[in-house]
């Protein structure tokens, strides 16, 4: 199984789908990225994730991520049972190649965004993201 | 009591804290100088800005005793970098005197003995003395309260914060930042900072709903003060709902945001900022990394570590002051700025020695009264101490050694939690302990001591997490407190292993047996930060203990044997 484009939901220029698939857990996100990118080299920069250091509640964690000139962006929460997050998708009438969304986190974990730019290289952010008990602050 | 004469003819040798224009060892008066407010107070003031920074005041209004910690370990690349240097490895790298107010003031080491010589520190009567002297040099300059203010007292409790509130409006603030002011739950907050007369700030506080900054808490107040413009952005405790109990604030997020702060940066200095201060809770490690993060920050005035540091800390070009806790320090710290920007400073941080500074009798007569309607409640002496009995520290101190022996024997439990709060000012070997006392150790809006069933393996994923939240190499990723005090169970930890492996050898003392991950134990503890959380209020649990102990010791714990450092 591998989440393709089909999978996505497209509406207007920025749209988001939150993946509840039930395809099988596979080891970390190799598999994914690799489906998303066709195997090309993915680089570092020309894209931000924005996210929590600590997530404050790990079932609704805000994200958010931009690429300028993207025409999608793919989101991976690694250590989730169920890797894909989203994926954005963009058309050539975007205004900007931004979207925020919430996400579920099962553990402290590292999610990874990969872009892919209307020239066909792939840029990739990550973040770690922590999910605590907490409660001893003083 | 030590009077004031007393003090001046005390004979130790006496070093002034006396700041520098500069970095370097800080100048010291002459030794054998005997202690005056002229002296804590001497200052040649400097360009043309000046900031007066308190925090973490914890709603002490009266002097107190207040012990700095002797374990302060600092990880990854804040290892062995200041406020992770304590007792004599401080004094020696400030060149402080052993046996010298500084001394006192700033470090641990022979608390006891010197308290005995120079007396309570704080009392916000004595810090409006240290604000209108400043003041007097400088009337414009700007009051800035860093937060855990309207928080830790039995008259903080019963007034639901209006004591501070009213005691601080009499020093008149021009803003202040966040933390366990949220404890009182967001509409008697909400109520509190609709009628503040001063900024109310944090650039970080977020609507939790729409992820938008939340209306109530502008993130920064432009000042013109002697023709200069200066911008001071707020920044609050980031990790509030995970920290403290987020069911009572629900409708704030927080985080560090610095994405954001560097926006806000940027757009006071569109608008003609001149000066950019921050006025953090972050703590001080947070601030640090920060600092080195977001550009365009002159100043961080730094709060919630309860660190004092006589000289600042200097990350790029970006200050960062850390101004002590619960009354004990006032920082000054004047600015030069010039063609728009900051061309030079000089700091000092002042000890307020209760008993060397003249109180402002108008600030006694406001504090007095918030007072006097607890009076009786507040001066009942429930037993005395044997011991000294203080709580800073990374790992357990004596005070919550003692609240875990309560808890253990009022609660009856195999295992006693205290949470590692760093609040919370320090009893003398000797000394009664009052009602009052017993809730400047435990005073909050969610002190019900529970009582549970938790599992061998959950008490170790317990400890690991809140390890990891003091332990994690990278500052941002600390969630805020010190180590959860045990009692009644011991472990070792080795701080540099990663989280998941710096915990072994739980052991429960009663029996000396090793912890067994399958079985149940009962355990009690207090501060959780669940909704709905059931049991008697822990000021009452520890009073008991105390009035059936009648006079408490606490023996020297040695059940954490702590590696890795």
């Amino acid at each position: 199984m591998q989440f393709t484009r089909r999978d996505a939901l497209a509406v207007g220029a920025g749209a988001a789908l939150v993946a509840g698939l039930p395809i099988r857990a596979m080891a970390m996100g190799d598999e994914y990225i690799e489906a998303f990118t066709g195997g090309a080299e993915v680089g570092e920069g020309g894209i931000t994730l924005t996210a929590p250091e600590i997530a404050e509640n790990g079932n609704t964690v805000p994200i958010e991520v931009s690429a300028e000139g993207a025409t999608e962006i793919m989101v991976l929460a690694l250590g989730n049972p169920v890797p894909p997050v989203a994926t954005f998708k963009f058309g050539p009438l975007a205004a900007s190649q931004d979207a925020k969304t919430r996400i579920r986190l099962a553990k402290t974990q590292d999610v990874v965004a990969i872009a892919k730019m209307d020239d066909g290289t792939f840029a990739k952010a990550s973040a770690s993201i922590k999910v605590t008990i907490g409660g001893c602050g003083g | 009591m030590i009077s004031r004469r007393d003090f001046l003819q005390t004979s130790m040798a006496a070093s002034a804290i006396v700041g520098t224009s500069g970095f370097g060892e800080w100048g010291r008066l002459a030794a054998q100088q005997a202690l005056t407010q002229d002296q804590l107070l001497e200052f040649d003031t400097f360009g043309n800005v000046t900031l007066i920074h308190v925090t973490d005041i914890h709603a002490q209004m009266k002097p107190i005793y207040f012990r700095e910690p002797s374990i302060n370990v600092g990880v990854g690349d804040n290892t062995g970098h200041v406020p992770h240097i304590t007792g004599a490895d401080f004094r020696k790298l400030y060149g402080i005197d052993d046996g010298s107010p500084s001394h006192y003031a700033l470090s641990s080491g022979d608390f006891s003995a010197l308290a005995q010589a120079y007396g309570r520190v704080g009392g916000l009567d004595r810090v409006s003395t240290v604000i209108n002297a400043i003041r007097a040099d400088r009337p414009d300059a700007l009051l800035l309260d860093g937060g855990d203010t309207w928080h830790g007292s039995y008259t903080c409790y019963h007034t639901q914060g209006q004591d501070m509130v009213n005691v601080m409006n009499a020093l008149k603030p021009d803003a202040m930042t966040f933390h366990w002011e949220f404890t009182l739950g967001s509409d008697r907050v909400a109520k509190i900072v609709e009628g503040l007369p001063f900024a109310a700030l944090g650039q970080n506080i977020f609507d939790a709903e729409w992820d938008e900054p939340a209306e109530l808490f502008p993130p920064y107040q432009m000042f013109e003060r002697g023709g200069i413009k200066i911008a001071v952005i707020g920044q609050a405790f980031p990790y509030m709902p995970i920290a403290n109990p987020g069911w009572m604030f629900p409708e704030y997020a927080f985080g560090i945001r610095d994405e954001h702060m560097q926006e806000m940066v940027d757009q006071v200095r569109s608008e003609g900022a001149e000066v950019v201060v921050c006025l953090s809770h972050n703590g001080f490690d947070v601030d640090k990394k920060m600092a080195g993060i977001v550009s365009g920050i002159d100043v961080i005035l730094s709060g919630h570590t309860h660190d004092a540091l006589p000289e600042p800390v200097l990350v790029g070009e970006t200050v960062i002051v850390a101004s002590g806790s619960n009354g004990k320090f006032v920082s000054r710290v004047d600015l030069d700025v010039r063609d728009g920007r900051m061309m030079g400073f000089r700091h000092k941080l002042i000890p307020i020695f209760s008993d060397v500074i003249e109180p402002d009798a108008a600030v006694t007569a406001v504090i007095d009264g918030q007072r006097a309607p607890y009076m009786d409640q507040l001066t009942e002496v429930i037993g005395q101490s044997e011991s000294l009995l203080y709580r800073r520290g990374n790992f357990n101190g004596t005070w919550d050694d003692l609240i875990c022996d309560a808890l253990l024997s009022e609660r009856e439990a195999d295992i006693a939690l205290s949470p590692g709060v760093r609040w919370g000012p320090s009893i003398l070997p000797g000394q009664d302990i009052t009602r009052e006392d017993i809730w400047n150790v435990t005073s909050m809006t969610y002190g019900a001591a529970y009582r549970t069933e938790m599992t061998g393996e959950f008490l170790h994923v317990v400890l690991e997490d809140v390890a990891d939240n003091l332990f994690n190499p990278d500052p941002y990723y600390q969630q805020g407190g010190d180590m959860v005090r045990t009692g009644g169970l011991g472990y070792a930890i080795d701080i540099s292993q990663p989280q998941g492996s710096r915990i072994t050898d739980l052991t429960l003392l009663s029996t000396g047996e090793a912890i067994d991950p399958a079985k149940t134990y009962q355990v009690a503890g207090w501060a959780s930060v669940n909704e709905g959380t059931e049991g008697p209020a822990i000021w009452d649990v520890v009073e008991s203990h105390i009035r059936r102990q009648g006079t408490v010791t606490v023996t020297p714990n040695t059940a954490v044997k702590v590696t890795g450092i």
